[in-house]
């Protein structure tokens, strides 16, 4: 018997999903698909990341061959003309005519676009597929000002996408009094509304728009109360419509307002034809989120293999980021008095609104409504879904635990086993457990291998990871954070036991506390310890050494390297700038600004690295360790010598504060900044460590980071002297290099440590641990010992010797690396 | 069945060129080759100098090492620590790339490596 054949009319997230659901449950049915846009179906829920550098390609849900493979038969860029229900056949517009026996309509919506004269002039757009997409960003690149009709959901997102696109006059147009009304209450809509606008956002709120004018191409909005307002583009996205047409053109049953008509087994008004999607319509709702389609294209795979699911209605709870602003409403958000109670949080000052609805007698949560901070979300969803029972002071959950120590764990462990926790893929608390219990899953990436867990939204990763790491404790399973197979230690034991027996290379260190030969991972994190502990010159032990450390220097692309002298504090005098040109044009480097105040030099041979050095250390320049986890930088502003706003003389801080911790080789790299007013030039909160003047002396902030999870430094300490700061970091770096893991930045350090900034502040500040005076010693005889490791490389023949390609031709160069010109300059070759 | 083809012998480098436990690289003709001094093991070994992830000629910057419990010698390329046997050249990631090995001869202080 042949296999039956089942046609899936669309290959947006729901329809390729669908195939993913059914190839899971059964390989008895032939597939074909056939989807309108020229391309395979792919993630439109991150669509505006697009904006942001990702490609088609990143945004695919598959490969293009996962389709063959799964023996798939494709059809992209042909839509389906019609369906024949009597012959079961349908009709494409290439001309293809098949037979079904079940068809799967995942048509899904399109944008919604009000009657408004003058709305199919020029650079009006949609916001809904990638080709919409690409026409918004050839229009953005001569436009200066743009609106988006809608200020729901997916109007934000649009505002968004033109921002990120450098329009630097966005608008968002909405109808209704407030902004997201499907989703959040008016005074969390107010709380929105005042952060974007902050964000350079202009809001126009109970607006209604009357016509578009200009000649061919847009030239302003009108409104209803003959207010005007002249944009180069409009992006329209005021709702949207299910594709219902080609259903109605079949007869089936299709709603009034839109929407094909579906039972609990999303069949339509035809049993051999189903619908699925933002196309279906359930009990006259249409669910415009990608979780609920999801979970539609099981229930139709269900069906088909005979399986028994259902469904009843979706939760519609939902999380995001706008404009870098948290928003998330769970639950019943809009339900109010008598029928509830309210606890309400508002902080206009960080722009913070925190809503919770819960039972009258105060033991379940019903809903709320998340506005600047939704880190609760997840943990308040569940509550909701699993009808946990209140803690006595419910306030809790959204001020978190004042007094008493906070324990976030537990919550997550306490939840029952059936309680959903990612919603896209279906995936229960029960699931992940058992991944991790039975399935030796051990981190989230193997978590999305295994249970295809936060593979959708990823709204539920941190659930997840914490969910991983509940789960390992209470199987005694701790796992210590050992540094590999060759050390049975943390690096903070290691770090201890290194220090107590005095070992001074890594040979010893292996012999007395580690097993085998070592390896990639180790030998980095020893050489780190041995310097942190003993600062002898790191080349002697070359051969343990990143290769960054081993020469000194950061390879690139092509195998060459960059040179970067320190410059204090982004402090230079014009000879010195000469005499990096200089060098620069003799060894044909090319040359950037850092982030960091300095100027770094690209494409130096091996063999040239010691001759480089030479030059500039005879200019005064010291080694910038750029190549090393250890001190880079401390930014500074210009401080008050020439600003008529500074306080204190920011740039000489800086410079005695890099001067004093330069060398000094860390868990991961260190980055400072001295600013001398509030203004915050120096964007020292976002560093390692930063201090910034007060009238009555300089504040101390401490564990921040750039880098791909930015974090804002914490206040450490207040109105306090040049000395007493240079003591409190004496003791915070030392405190860092002596107990953090390998690879750990400041932020991720304070983020692991049990009680965080408060137990930070009394270690440093309060010096609860009777450590300060220790601590400060050790630092103090780190800043004696300092020494230029690129003084000592070039003074020493046999160390020198090592910068050569070929150990057997050491003048020649290596003929692979490869250089190509750029704007007056040159650049690797790509590989 | 004996090998068809005669292994020919270089005198590549002499013995302290090569760093304790780490590597230096030689130029044979156009090939790279990368030496590998592994002192604790009291060995030798010798690969290509081309890492074959990203084409560049760095495995001999790289650090070397030992995994599992059978201590299989090996070495991570610099670039982004792709690690590959030193005795059969196979990467020990999930990758399939594979590197060339040579036999390596130690006498009177000097480095020979075998060529085909």
């Amino acid at each position: 018997m042949s296999k039956p054949t089942i046609i899936v009319v669309g290959n947006g997230m729901v329809g390729y999903k669908f195939c993913e659901k059914l190839l899971a449950r059964s390989t008895q049915f032939q597939i074909i698909v056939f989807g309108e846009e020229p391309r395979h179906a792919y993630d439109r829920v991150h669509l505006s990341e697009y904006f942001n550098g990702k490609t088609a390609d990143d945004l695919s849900l598959s490969t293009l061959s996962w389709y063959s493979d799964n023996g798939i038969a494709l059809h992209l860029d042909d839509p389906i003309q019609e369906i024949n229900r009597t012959e079961k056949t349908i009709h494409s517009l290439k001309g293809i005519t098949l037979k079904y026996d079940y068809l799967v309509l995942a048509t899904g919506s399109s944008a919604f676009v009000p009657d408004i004269p003058g709305i199919e002039k020029e650079g009006v757009f949609v916001y809904r597929t990638i080709e919409d997409l690409e026409l918004i960003k050839a229009c953005a690149v001569n436009a200066k000002s743009g609106a988006v009709m809608g200020g729901g959901l997916l109007g934000l997102e649009a505002a968004k996408a033109l921002i990120d696109l450098g329009i630097s006059e966005t608008h968002v147009i909405e109808f209704a009094p407030r902004l997201m009304p499907r989703q959040i209450d008016s005074a969390g809509s107010n709380m929105l509304q005042m952060k974007l606008s902050q964000l350079g956002l202009h809001i126009h709120l109970n607006k209604s728009t009357a016509a578009i004018t200009g000649d061919k191409k847009i030239h302003s909005l009108k409104f209803n109360d003959d207010s005007q307002l002249a944009v180069d583009m409009l992006v329209i996205s005021a709702g949207i419509r299910p594709r219902d047409e080609l259903a109605k053109l079949a007869g089936l049953h299709v709603g009034t307002r839109g929407g094909i008509v579906v039972n609990e087994k999303m069949q339509t008004s035809d049993e051999c034809i189903y619908a699925i999607g933002e196309c279906a319509l359930y009990e006259g709702m249409i669910y415009g989120l990608v979780a609920p389609g999801y979970e539609m294209a099981d229930i139709v795979a269900a069906h088909l293999t005979e399986a028994d699911k259902s469904f009843y209605g979706y939760d519609m709870s939902t999380k995001l980021k706008l404009i870098g602003v948290d928003v998330a409403s769970f639950g019943d958000a809009f339900i109010t008095e008598p029928d509830c109670r309210t606890i309400l949080f508002e902080d206009t000052h960080k722009g913070i609104y925190k809503r919770i609805n819960i039972t009258n007698d105060g033991k379940n949560l019903l809903g709320g409504i998340l506005i600047g901070d939704a880190d609760a979300y997840n943990m308040l969803l569940q509550t909701v879904n699993n009808k946990i029972v209140l803690p006595p002071d419910p306030e809790d959950l959204i001020l978190g635990s004042r007094g008493g120590e906070a324990n976030a764990g537990a919550g997550v462990m306490s939840l029952p086993d059936d309680a959903l926790i990612c919603s896209c893929e279906a995936v229960t608390k029960g699931a992940i457990c058992s991944a991790v219990n039975e399935g030796g899953v051990t981190g989230i990436d193997g978590m999305k291998k295994c249970t295809k867990a936060g593979t959708g939204c990823g709204g539920c990763v941190p659930l997840v990871k914490d969910l991983i790491a509940g789960t390992m404790k209470a199987n005694g399973q701790y796992i210590k954070n050992v540094i590999c197979e060759h050390f049975d230690y943390s690096r903070q034991e290691l770090f201890d036991l290194v220090k107590i027996n005095g070992l001074k290379n890594y040979d010893l260190v292996l012999d007395h506390y580690g097993k085998g030969d070592g390896c990639e991972v180790c030998k980095p994190v020893v050489a780190s310890i041995l310097s942190s502990l003993w600062n002898d010159v790191i080349v002697k032990q070359e051969a343990i050494q990143d290769s960054n450390d081993r020469f000194l220097a950061n390879i690139q692309k092509g195998g060459t390297y960059s040179v970067v002298p320190r410059i204090p504090g982004g402090e230079i005098t014009p000879d010195k700038l000469i005499v990096i040109g200089q060098v620069a044009k003799r060894y044909g480097l090319y040359t950037k600004i850092t982030g960091g105040q300095r100027i770094d030099m690209f494409g130096a041979h091996l063999s040239d690295l010691p001759l480089i050095w030479e030059e500039l250390i005879d200019a005064g320049f010291e080694s910038g360790h750029a190549y090393g986890k250890a001190l880079r930088t401390v930014k500074s502003c210009v401080g008050s010598t020439w600003c008529r706003f500074g306080l204190h003389d920011s740039v000489t801080f800086a410079i005695e504060v890099e001067d004093r911790y330069k060398g000094i080789r860390a868990p991961h790299k260190i980055k400072g900044g001295v600013s001398g007013c509030v203004r915050e030039c120096a964007e020292a909160q976002s560093k390692d460590f930063g201090i910034i003047a007060t009238e009555k002396g300089w504040n101390l902030y401490v564990c921040g980071n750039g880098g791909s999870k930015p974090q804002h430094a914490q206040l450490l300490a207040t109105d306090i002297d040049k000395e007493t700061v240079v003591k409190y970091l004496d003791r915070f770096l030392m405190f860092y290099i002596k107990t953090a893991d390998q690879l750990t930045r400041t932020a991720t350090w304070l983020n692991k440590l049990d009680g965080g900034m408060s137990y930070l502040k009394n270690v440093i500040v309060n010096d609860s641990l009777g450590l300060g005076e220790q601590l400060e010693e050790e630092m103090q005889a780190l800043v004696n010992t300092y020494h230029c490791e690129w003084k000592e490389a070039i003074n020493n023949p046999s160390m020198r010797k090592r910068f050569a390609h070929f150990i057997n031709a050491p003048d020649e160069k290596d003929p692979h690396a490869q250089f190509e010109p750029m704007r007056e300059q040159v650049r690797a070759k790509e590989w | 069945m004996e090998a068809t083809i005669a292994t020919q012998w270089i005198m590549a480098c002499y013995v302290d060129d090569v760093p304790e436990n780490g590597g230096s690289c030689i130029k044979h003709g156009d090939e790279q080759i990368a030496i590998f001094n592994f002192t604790r093991r009291n060995e030798w070994y010798a690969t290509q100098n081309l890492c074959p992830h990203k084409q560049q000629m760095a495995i001999s910057r790289g650090m070397i090492g030992s995994a599992g419990e059978s201590c299989e010698p090996k070495v991570a390329c610099p670039f982004h620590k792709k690690t590959f046997s030193l005795l059969t050249g196979e990467c020990l990631g999930e990758e399939e790339l594979v590197i060339k090995t040579y036999p390596v001869k130690i006498a009177d202080g000097k480095v020979f490596v075998g060529v085909d």
